[in-house]
């Protein structure tokens, strides 16, 4: 039987700050273990958290950009479980408890999904601020260790409400919210370190007016690709149980990446009672009106709007704006072509067609690659000066794309300046007329084809250094004559 | 009994005593005594300091204004580098890397740290006996208890080793073993004193304070240690008078409120009075009674006991054996790691207040208590609020007794609960209390407690002086 499908979805956005959440301690990853630590982030007796300035700003500027309300007087509270890897046996977060209690720094935003066949209403339940918790190490000899330095790290944490109504619509909302986050520089966005995890409430009904089903988590989804098959795979898995007549348990479930099930972590019924309480240790946020004003009016260019200044501004077609917004380091090496006083339409030809291609066909990133936007202006000057050819180009980029010479680097080494000087193309001209005695009758006799032919010979003869244009107008000439 | 003050210790330092004559007695002192005020001495960190204080005056440096001079933190306050327990088992050994902020502060001023005193385990008690290091007994009789959960800090003030102390006050931790020893005890205005490095039982409550053996020096090491900390987000951002200029203002015209609710059915008739002879010491110095109500006193031991509870089972949870605390042996799994630790090395109070803070903060009976106790936390803060609008402090007993028994409410906790009637309001309300010892009744020690608005503790400290004036 086919059933709708409703998914809201819990994002976990690591904040980019400088230092943690109550700490000044730096924000690290990746690096030997317990180096950036101090005794609060240890949780160590008597000590006391104290907020971070850019956090609260950071999730400030998230709120702003989805159109979400900020409390003035936000509220932390306590979040008890006893774990290994929970210094002070509780999380300092924004969440649980009495409604009263219940402050996060941002409620009510939207995000209004369009394309790809989507067109659909995302309400943004809230953002909530919470420290991290460290990390338990478990295959280094027979004791677990604990990692602290990512105790403390600032998460926002993003709601949204039951929906969305297919995985693509779920994956549609997940790469716009990444982006966003990175384009407001608040989160780095990279999935595989954890800085950007995702938790998907998934419920199947009868049909889009049956009342919600009972929902299960989802959690352990590291990749795109992992949330889509994790949910296809719930989908099944609970339409199954519904066809044989039974009920779905409210659960969390963890997605097992190697086998590519999902299993059961706890039942509501097992579910921790965490016993939320206001946090004592913190006076409530006091973010006022002009703080609010400050960061709306430092906002960053969002993805939508930098896609719609594309189109209108610089003139590129729809779809290579969307393209080139998608990834915000994409955007700013394209802009930064135009910084070096490239057209945007010649800027955009050769990002699309040949910037992405290397890409695709190295896997790097754009910050990796050997060459900057400013070698693409370089090249795209020494065409319209005409010192090389677009056929010459496209070889000149590469081994450009190889080497990371510059275009005049690669010019110079290789010799391959454009040849205008009509004496010399004459000299080539008049040679291929000697050598291609046939096809010269040929042509005399009518076959104008032909004469593509004896553009090849003489770009050949000046090793596709001729210009084009050149080559053609005196081969007209010595053809006539 | 031999008392020792700021002045007395300073006048001694100017007649060329050495910091380490003064230091090593006060050692000397603490060691000989049996009423076992101290877990912990520092003995050869503070002659060593003493000796460079020693050196520091010879060659004429400019020094602090308790340079020299010996003193007394509770056993809940980190002292870097010195065992801090909390007078608890699954703390014994633990060295913090860092200093409270007060402490920091006191040091800076010159003073000499020289050992941690005794106290109720985490400060949950008001007797002292819960402390896992031995039994403080009161120097007026030793038989009976010093109070809590303060009591070795007022009892090395009471016996002279050290002229100032600093403890910690929750629901009445200074305020009672000031009563009950004779001493002088202030427990400032909730954020006043920074609690970093205060180790934490119900964080809304706590707060550092002095013991001393007169107002003036209490007034003088408040002065020091209060202000804003960057490192406590709820330390109040308000400027520091210096609380010292207050003393002499006297308490002409000053509005004295009696709140019927703390004079009636309970207090000890003999206590009554004597506690009545020191109002009258400052009516007798110009000062104005004026009857005030704060009607829902009846419920704020219920009210706090939930709150402090709720909040200490949370602030306990990170003794869980797996860093700084001790650790049970052969643990079978992390469950019974964390049960058999906390089980074996928190005494049983603590264990209590854990167990219902846990209770009190579970769905289901959240809304019933917590939620509730926040509630008539509120209406008390308000009360005190009106109260204040018709006097510009209140005077109250700290306890309807004198100093009880050593034993005698030990197996029954309800009725320790209920001997902090008299103090418990004023951590909820968040408000500065002084006491200050008027006529014992039968050789044992009784005082006053004064409560003024926020902030306002140098009303305490005009009539805290005033009082004690009268009966020198």
């Amino acid at each position: 039987m086919a059933y709708s499908l409703v998914i809201g979805l819990e994002v976990h956005a690591q904040l980019s700050t400088r230092t943690k959440l109550f700490c000044g301690c730096e924000r690290s990853f990746g690096e030997e273990p317990n180096m950036h630590t101090c005794p609060v982030c240890l949780g160590m007796p008597g000590t006391l958290p104290v907020p971070n300035a850019q956090a609260v700003e950071y999730a400030i500027r998230l709120g702003l950009a989805l159109g979400c309300r900020i409390d003035p007087n936000a509220l932390f509270t306590r979040k008890n479980y006893f774990y290994p890897d929970l210094p002070k046996g509780y999380q300092i977060t924004q969440t649980g408890g009495m409604p009263i209690y219940d402050r996060p720094i941002c409620v009510g935003g939207h995000m209004h999904l369009v394309g790809e066949g989507v067109d659909r209403h995302i309400e943004i339940v809230r953002i909530h601020m919470e420290e991290d918790a460290g990390k338990l190490i478990h295959d280094r000899g027979p004791d677990s260790l604990f990692d602290a330095n990512r105790c403390g790290t600032p998460l926002c944490e993003v709601v949204t409400g039951p929906d969305m109504r297919s995985i693509p619509e779920a994956i549609l909302y997940l790469q716009r919210l990444k982006q966003i986050v990175e384009y407001l520089g608040v989160c780095d966005g990279n999935m595989e370190e954890g800085n950007f995890r995702c938790d998907a409430n998934v419920s199947l009904r009868k049909d889009d007016n049956a009342p919600l089903g009972t929902r299960v988590e989802l959690k352990n989804m590291n990749s795109f690709s992992n949330i889509e098959k994790a949910i296809q795979i719930e989908i099944i898995r609970q339409a199954e149980i519904l066809d044989n007549g039974g009920h779905i348990v409210q659960e969390t479930r963890a997605y097992d990446v190697a086998r590519g099930t999902t299993r059961s972590l706890r039942s509501k019924e097992d579910a921790h009672d965490y016993r939320y309480f206001p946090e004592p240790d913190l006076v409530p946020l006091q973010v006022s009106e002009a703080m609010v004003e400050c960061v709306r009016s430092q906002m960053p260019e969002l993805p939508e709007a930098r896609a719609r200044r594309y189109v209108d501004v610089l003139g590129l077609p729809e779809y290579d704006a969307r393209v080139i917004t998608a990834d915000k380091a994409l955007a700013d090496w394209y802009e930064g072509i135009l910084a070096a006083g490239t057209s945007p339409k010649q800027a955009s030809n050769w990002f699309m067609g040949d910037v992405l291609r290397v890409l695709k066909e190295t896997g790097k990133s754009i910050q990796d690659l050997p060459f900057g936007p400013g070698h693409i202006a370089a090249l795209v000057v020494r065409i319209e000066d005409k010192t090389i050819n677009g056929k010459i180009a496209k070889d000149l980029f590469s081994e450009m794309a190889q080497s990371g010479k510059t275009p005049d680097q690669i010019i110079d080494e290789k010799g391959l300046r454009q040849v205008t000087d009509t004496g010399a193309i004459d000299v080539a001209i008049a040679a291929v007329l000697t050598a291609n005695p046939k096809e010269l009758e040929g042509f005399r006799a009518g076959k104008d084809k032909l004469f593509g032919f004896f553009v090849g010979q003489v770009m050949k003869e000046t090793k596709g250094k001729a210009n084009p244009a050149v080559v053609n107008e005196l081969l007209k000439k010595a053809l006539a004559g | 009994m031999p008392t020792l003050t700021l002045h007395g210790a300073r006048e001694r330092l100017s007649q060329g005593e050495s910091s380490e004559s003064l230091v090593s007695k006060a050692l000397d002192a603490a060691k000989s005594s049996t009423n076992g005020a101290f877990n912990t001495l520092d003995e050869s960190r503070s002659l060593d300091r003493a000796r460079e204080l020693d050196k520091a005056r010879k060659d004429g440096k400019s020094l602090g204004p308790l340079a020299g001079i010996p003193i007394a933190i509770k056993d809940n306050i980190c002292t870097e580098g010195l065992r801090t327990t909390c007078g608890s088992k699954i703390l014994d050994g633990f060295k913090p890397p860092y200093s409270a902020t007060a402490v920091l502060r006191l040091e800076s001023a010159g003073a000499i740290l020289i050992g941690k005193t005794a106290m109720d385990e985490f400060g949950m008690g008001s007797t002292s006996e819960s402390n896992a290091f031995g039994v403080v007994r009161n120097p007026a009789d030793p038989t009976r208890t010093p109070g809590g959960s303060s009591g070795g800090s007022a009892v090395s003030v009471a016996e002279g080793i050290v002229p100032v102390a600093l403890g910690s006050d929750t629901g009445g931790s200074i305020r009672l073993p000031a009563s009950f020893c004779g001493v002088v005890g202030l427990k400032p205005t909730y954020g006043r004193v920074s609690r970093y490095g205060l180790i934490a039982y119900a964080s809304s409550l706590d707060q550092i304070g002095p013991f001393a053996s007169n107002v003036s020096d209490a007034a003088e090491i408040l002065s020091l240690i209060a202000g804003a900390d960057d490192r406590d987000n709820t330390s109040a951002r308000l400027d520091v008078p210096d609380f010292t200029s207050a003393l002499d203002q006297g308490v002409v015209g000053l509005r004295v409120g009696i709140p019927a609710e703390y004079w009636g059915e309970g207090l000890d008739p003999q206590v009554k009075a004597a506690l009545e002879d020191g109002v009258r010491r400052l009516t007798d110095a110009g000062a104005i009674v004026v009857p005030v109500s704060l009607p829902s006193t009846k419920y704020a031991v219920s009210a706090y006991y939930i709150i402090a509870m709720a909040e200490a089972s949370s602030n306990l949870s990170r003794f869980d054996g797996v860093r700084y605390t001790g650790r049970t042996k052969d643990a079978k799994s992390l469950l019974d790691m964390y049960s058999r630790t906390r089980s074996e090395l928190f005494g049983q109070e603590v264990q209590r207040r854990i167990l219902l803070g846990t209770f009190v903060l579970s769905s289901g009976y959240y809304d019933a208590y917590y939620a509730k106790a926040q509630r008539i936390r509120e209406l008390i803060r308000r009360e005190f609020q009106d109260a204040f609008r018709h006097c510009d402090l209140l005077a109250a007993p700290t306890a309807p007794t004198t100093a009880w028994k050593l034993g005698e409410k030990l197996e029954d906790p309800l009725a320790m609960y209920l001997s902090d009637i008299d103090t418990i309001a004023v951590n909820l309300a968040g408000l500065p209390g002084l006491v200050v010892p008027v006529s014992p009744v039968g050789g044992l020690p009784v005082g006053l407690q004064l409560i003024a608005p926020a902030f306002q503790e140098s009303t305490l400290i005009r009539a805290g002086r005033a009082l004690e004036k009268a009966g020198d």
